[in-house]
């Protein structure tokens, strides 16, 4: 289970972030540009450090003022999927993919086993020696997921990971990623401005203002506070 | 309906043919200008190769001088340059990332010697490493004299041409996006590992052009050599120093030596345009 409640001072407000998901759960958290998403998934992931506040992740305490403790990134173990997916374009598909393993100092044979069986999975081994710079979106965010996943991490954070998609692929390759996520069976959290993204994914919707969550819910329970400007327009069903 | 639209036909082929007129003249009017300049930069060249022959530039390359000229210079500018890079890079890295106090200034000081007079720097570097110099004095109780020794030479060539790779270095890293530094550490990579298997490798064509240019500008390296390190033939005579001492006895020794120069110019122009051209799709 992932606990967080953190702070940071930012450039025009201070974030608050308090959140709680459990294993196999996801959270979605929504919002207009700027609200301080992205920044949430950085702290989580190691790239940010709060000013101060607590985070947990199975009980391992990731981050901690008072303790003092703050695990770099490189040791959390948590799979994040960036907007552009940053793919590595000096790399193939495969040694993307294999990147993370080889850090981990992994014998090459288990590396290529891992590799492989997940490209399989993903019905993309035909890819495999393709730079990572000459595929497609789709193929990139699936590349992107696979990377992340052959790691077994312990936690997921996806930034916007349907956005660089066209929306024929948007449908199919949302129901591939609700199919992994649950396979992997963590929690996870999802950025997203896509109202179809909360209704499939979320088990709890959090709406971030200004750095804070002034909202939060189950897809269903907030799509009738249609009091809130940015819940009403994000629900009215006009986004595929 | 018709008539409008023939005489917007008409207005635009004669507007075209006004347009095509007016390109033609200004052509006939740059062409010359253009050729003129390109026969400017050509025919020094030119005449280095035409004043000697096959024969007496082999012949010449035989000559101990030009030889020891060249293999010092390739030797001293091979030095410099892994010097620069060894040197440079964390520089240059740190200016292309972080902000710090004091960033404009450090950057200022980086740049000084492209603006500097060689001259200027020899007679710097004189006072600072040479007997009686800043340094140079403390080193000298030591019994270690660096002016007017090869080491001097290598000093020189660093101070002179390190800009040219710490710029570009610079300006490299800066065009790596920052994200796929941090997908790295989130995929489990530490500081070093992100900076050698993902930074360098996406950084790599500036940086191969940004030695490259280091190790032309330091094999051309004359004012601060000759005022640091002297003349002399074998320990600090690189071949532009050779080239100017030849000239006064043997012309075709300076002629050889400069046509290699001029080789190896060409080679490292060709070398940075090949490189360059090659990025990665991102």
């Amino acid at each position: 289970m992932l606990t967080v409640d953190v702070a940071k001072r930012l450039r025009d407000f201070t974030l608050e972030a308090a959140l709680e998901v459990k294993k196999g759960e996801v959270l979605v958290l929504i919002g207009e540009n700027g609200a301080g998403k992205s920044t949430v998934l950085n702290l989580i992931s190691g790239l940010l450090t709060p000013d101060r506040g607590t985070m947990t992740l199975d009980g391992q305490v990731l981050f901690s003022d008072r303790e003092r403790i703050n695990v770099p990134p490189e040791k959390r173990n948590i799979g994040h999927l960036f907007q552009s997916y940053a793919l590595f374009p000096h790399l193939t598909v495969y040694e993307n993919v294999a990147f993370g393993l080889r850090c981990r100092k992994m014998p090459e044979e288990a590396v290529a086993s891992r590799v492989m069986s997940r490209l399989e999975e993903m019905d993309m081994v035909a890819l495999s020696r393709e730079p990572a710079g000459s595929l497609s979106g789709g193929q990139r965010q699936r590349v992107a997921l696979a990377r992340a996943l052959v790691l077994e991490p312990d936690l997921l954070l996806l930034d916007e990971p349907l956005a660089a998609l066209d929306v024929k692929s948007r449908a199919s390759i949302r129901k591939e990623l609700k199919e992994s996520i649950a396979a992997a069976g963590i929690p996870a959290i999802i950025v997203t401005h896509h109202f179809q993204d909360a209704m499939v994914f979320g088990n709890q919707v959090c709406l971030m203002e200004n750095g804070r969550i002034t909202l939060r819910g189950l897809p269903d329970d907030l799509m009738k506070k249609r009091e809130n400007s940015f819940i009403s327009s994000f629900f009215c069903h006009c986004e595929s | 309906m018709d008539l409008t639209r023939s005489r917007q036909h008409l207005r635009a082929t004669w507007q075209s043919v006004v347009d095509w007129t007016g390109e033609r003249r200004l052509l006939l009017v740059l062409t010359p200008l253009i050729l003129l300049f390109l026969f400017f930069l050509v025919i020094p060249i030119v005449s280095l190769f035409l004043r000697i022959t096959p024969e007496a530039f082999f012949e010449s390359l035989a000559n101990p001088v030009v030889i020891d000229a060249l293999v010092l210079s390739l030797g001293t500018a091979t030095v410099s340059t892994c010097i620069v890079i060894l040197m440079g890079t964390p520089l240059s890295y740190l200016n292309a990332r972080a902000t710090y106090r004091g960033k404009e200034i450090v950057d200022t000081l980086v740049d000084l010697p492209i603006v500097m007079p060689p001259a200027v720097a020899g007679i710097a570097l004189l006072m600072a490493f040479g007997r009686r110099g800043v340094i140079g004095r403390y080193l000298d109780m030591w019994g270690v004299q660096v002016a007017f020794t090869t080491f001097a030479v290598i000093l020189a060539q660093v101070f002179v041409a390190s800009p040219f790779f710490i710029r570009q270095a610079r300006a490299s890293f800066e065009a790596v996006d920052r994200t796929y530094e941090d997908a790295a550490r989130t995929l489990g990579a530490g500081r070093l590992r992100v900076f050698f298997r993902v930074t360098v490798p996406l950084a790599w064509a500036g940086l191969v052009s940004g030695a490259i240019l280091t190790f032309a500008r330091a094999l051309g390296e004359f004012g601060a050599t000759i005022m640091f390190a002297g003349n002399f033939q074998g320990r600090t005579q690189t071949m532009p120093l050779a080239i100017y001492t030849t000239m006064q006895g043997d012309l075709n020794d300076a002629i050889s030596l400069a046509i290699i120069l001029v080789i190896i110019s060409f080679a490292v122009i060709l070398l940075v345009k090949y490189i360059t051209r090659r990025t990665f799709r991102c």
